[in-house]
């Protein structure tokens, strides 16, 4: 036993000098002279959604404007006070906070250190009330997303066979409701134009209603929830629910002749369900990551919120990959036709949850 | 189980924890309550040099490092401890005293803040403790902490009194909750012998899925922000800080700590605290000796889940000041652990909660600073659990002899 403590002893000892080496020279090996932070919610960064999509956007700002990028993942919501915290205190120029629970420590965070820069991904600042709010030193990015679920709406219909389209939600909260209201109205849009009786399951436009898996990480739920939509008749299924979507990618793939719309990122590239995936309503959370750190390095950071729209590609239809031979001409014009619109303002996909 | 594995276990050389007495029977409860603080000390450090390893294991300069091993081993090893070492320091000043901080505040603020931390780990801990001590594996920590936390939340921004009085109350409130939530685990256990450990993870889904409804109400919420998240809780409700503007260190550090010493009074000197033990120890003699176990069995849920509850109100009224799914965190189940690890000795839970806190608070500096994953935190403290749970594991990595059977009474 003495044998024992006395090599734990050398090593922790040797463990602290060493240790104190390393923290000496951390500091000065990078001379970037920017640093970009961000801090996750608990989803993680391998949440196959918007925090695996703004970390992409900091790889991509550190590979291509040569920043120094911080990361924190938080586990719980009482991470994030003293995750964005140690940012604040590391000196980080920019600091993102991923999704609407950020809202209040990124808001807080920016209030106490005007001279220092943040954003919000996926929300808009409020007070207490609930009201609307703009704070000097801080950018939300919010995405139109039922812009291209619209599109998405339109395709599902036009190329569901049984006649009935599903969709389901992780939680009903705006950045997903969003989503399936766009899908809804594209729907409507292809029954109109074509004197079609498509049906739209899992989602109630009109009362906000419908189907919810309950979180964003019980992929068993994803499964169950299409597996009913799928008894139910539906062929082509939207799950907006991050990770999530892989249960539902599971249960279609079990069922043959089922296809999904994959959200947030290009599901064709970056699940292994490529085959069934029809297509995808992208949201491109890196780009407007790397913008808004591009912007605070030239110095030209503004508060003003960034609203990914079709029109400035900040959201978008994937392209229809392994289907393009399936999905008829006419279509694909049609949806050119509406995308068109929509970027001209002649058409306007109205949701509750459009960030304003 | 520990009867079970002894003989087989030491795989070492000499077999230095020989069979525990024969005959003597020990449920696994009793001899993990009943491990001596050192078995405790020494798995916390297997788990950190544990946690080194994965540290290592994890870190891309230390795999490209182990690639040229043997053309450069000088440099393999360097990598290995600098890495291991600036993730533990970083720990180490996130967690107690910061030596890199830009201010002398800032770099006391780390204690303080694995206080903060460490606040509700240890309401809740007592909670858990408790409920062993006699005999109740109170698995609905979560649920209770969640019920606390939502009825002191709620008291916090609904109603509008003056400082200190809304803060006590909505307190109350919490511990009203966590009371409530527990008691009827307690009165299903002692009425129609359910068991308790089901009932409570059962519990805990229902606390978490209510929160997540009520969250969608207006009426609850009070305010039309359509995300589910509540309005922030008055200033007047918040438990006032202990110290100014950087630091969060709040009232409810100074409640866990009365807690303790309540815990400690209930078990230790009261009546009624000599029953729960009784209880504990041997439900069959304590009936015969005409103690009430049904009643007992209420009474020490409804305390349990009082003080998580508490636990709950002091996470939103100290810390976060507004509700949200998420507001207990894992709370609920690391206040096991926490429990587990203070032997349910009310001071041992105290020091395993700020233990715990303490790590958390490291973590995050550890997480932003090194890169180094968080999740190794939860696997430190996973394995100190599991060391825990098996002291005849740890005895035979220390070459620690058997402990005489000299503990005292249950």
């Amino acid at each position: 036993m003495k044998k024992l403590v006395s090599a734990v002893s050398i090593a922790a000892a040797s463990a602290l000098v060493l240790s104190a080496c390393g923290s000496g020279d951390s500091g000065s090996s990078e001379s970037a002279d920017y640093m970009a932070c961000m801090v996750s919610d608990s989803g993680g960064w391998d949440d196959q959604s918007f925090n695996q999509s703004g970390k992409e956007g900091m790889e991509a700002a550190k590979k291509n404007l040569g920043i120094e990028e911080k990361l924190a993942e938080s586990a719980g919501d009482s991470d994030f006070k003293p995750n964005v915290d140690n940012m604040v205190q590391a000196g980080c120029n920019l600091t993102f906070g991923v999704g609407f629970l950020l809202e209040d420590t990124i808001q807080e965070a920016a209030e106490a250190n005007t001279d220092l820069n943040f954003a919000l991904i996926d929300s808009t600042f409020s007070d207490a009330d609930g009201n609307p709010v703009t704070v000097d030193n801080a950018k939300p990015l919010v995405f139109n997303t039922a812009e291209a679920a619209y599109l998405a709406g339109y395709v599902a219909a036009a190329t569901s066979e049984s006649g009935k389209v599903g969709t389901f939600g992780g939680i009903q909260i705006p950045s997903v409701t969003i989503f399936m209201d766009g899908f809804s109205d594209g729907v409507k849009k292809y029954n109109e134009d074509n004197k079609k009786d498509v049906k739209l399951l899992g989602w109630n436009k009109e009362k906000q209603d419908g189907s919810f898996s309950g979180d964003f990480e019980n992929q068993g739920q994803g499964q169950e929830l299409t597996k009913q939509l799928i008894s139910q008749g539906a062929d082509v299924i939207m799950p907006v629910a991050g990770p999530v979507g892989l249960g539902a990618a599971a249960a279609a793939k079990e069922a043959k002749d089922v296809k999904l719309v994959w959200v947030d990122s290009d599901g064709y590239e970056s699940t292994e369900y490529g085959d069934i995936i029809l297509t995808s309503v992208v949201k491109e959370i890196a780009n407007a990551v790397e913008d808004t750190i591009k912007e605070g390095k030239e110095d030209k950071f503004s508060a003003e919120p960034y609203v990914g729209t079709l029109k400035n590609e900040g959201v978008g239809l994937a392209p229809f990959h392994d289907f393009d031979s399936k999905v008829p001409d006419k279509v694909k014009k049609q949806v050119e036709d509406l995308k068109q619109q929509i970027i001209d303002g002649k058409l306007t996909v109205e949701s509750e949850s459009t960030p304003k | 189980m520990t009867t079970d594995i002894s003989p087989a276990a030491p795989s070492p050389a000499p077999p230095p924890t020989a069979e525990a007495e024969p005959g003597k029977e020990q449920n696994l409860l009793q001899e993990i309550l009943s491990g001596s603080w050192l078995v405790s000390v020494l798995a916390i450090v297997l788990a950190l040099l544990l946690g080194g390893v994965l540290i290592a294991v994890s870190n891309a300069d230390v795999i490209d490092a182990a690639k040229n091993l043997f053309a450069a081993p000088g440099s393999f090893f360097s990598t290995l401890f600098s890495t291991v070492g600036e993730a533990y320091s970083a720990l180490f000043r996130g967690a107690v005293f910061d030596w890199d901080a830009r201010t002398a505040e800032r770099s006391i603020r780390p204690l303080t803040e694995s206080m903060v931390n460490g606040t509700p780990l240890i309401l809740a801990g007592l909670g858990i403790a408790m409920a062993f001590r006699s005999g109740l594996f109170n698995i609905g920590g979560q649920g209770q902490v969640i019920l606390g936390a939502t009825i002191a939340g709620f008291l916090g921004y609904a109603l509008h009194l003056p400082p200190v009085v809304h803060m006590l109350i909505a307190a109350v409130g919490g511990i009203v909750g966590g009371a409530i939530w527990a008691g009827i685990a307690g009165v299903l256990k002692a009425r129609t012998g359910a068991n308790e450990v089901i009932v409570t993870i059962m519990l805990n889904s229902i606390a978490g899925y209510m929160l997540g409804y009520l969250l969608k109400q207006n009426w609850f919420t009070h305010t039309t922000s359509a995300n589910p998240q509540s309005r922030t809780i008055d200033d007047s409700s918040q438990m006032f800080l202990l110290l100014p503007a950087p630091f969060r260190l709040h009232f409810g550090f100074i409640i866990a700590i009365l807690a303790t010493i309540f815990v400690w009074w209930l078990l230790e000197r009261s009546t009624i605290g000599f029953e729960f033990k009784a209880v504990g120890a041997n439900p069959h003699a304590a009936r015969t000796a005409g103690i009430s176990v049904s009643k007992v069995t209420i009474i020490v849920m409804v305390v349990a889940g009082a003080l998580a509850g508490l636990g709950g109100a002091a996470q939103v009224l100290g810390t976060e000041y507004k509700l949200t799914g998420g507001i207990s965190g894992s709370i609920g189940f690391d206040a096991i652990t926490v429990a587990l690890l203070g032997r349910s000795k009310p001071l041992g839970t105290f020091l395993a909660g700020l233990l715990f806190g303490a790590f958390k608070a490291g973590g995050y500096l550890m997480q932003s600073q090194t890169g180094t994953p968080i999740d190794i935190v939860l696997v430190v403290q996973s394995v100190i659990v599991l060391l825990i749970a098996a002291p005849p594991l740890v005895r035979s990595i220390f070459r620690l002899p058997t402990p005489v059977l000299k503990r005292k009474e249950a």
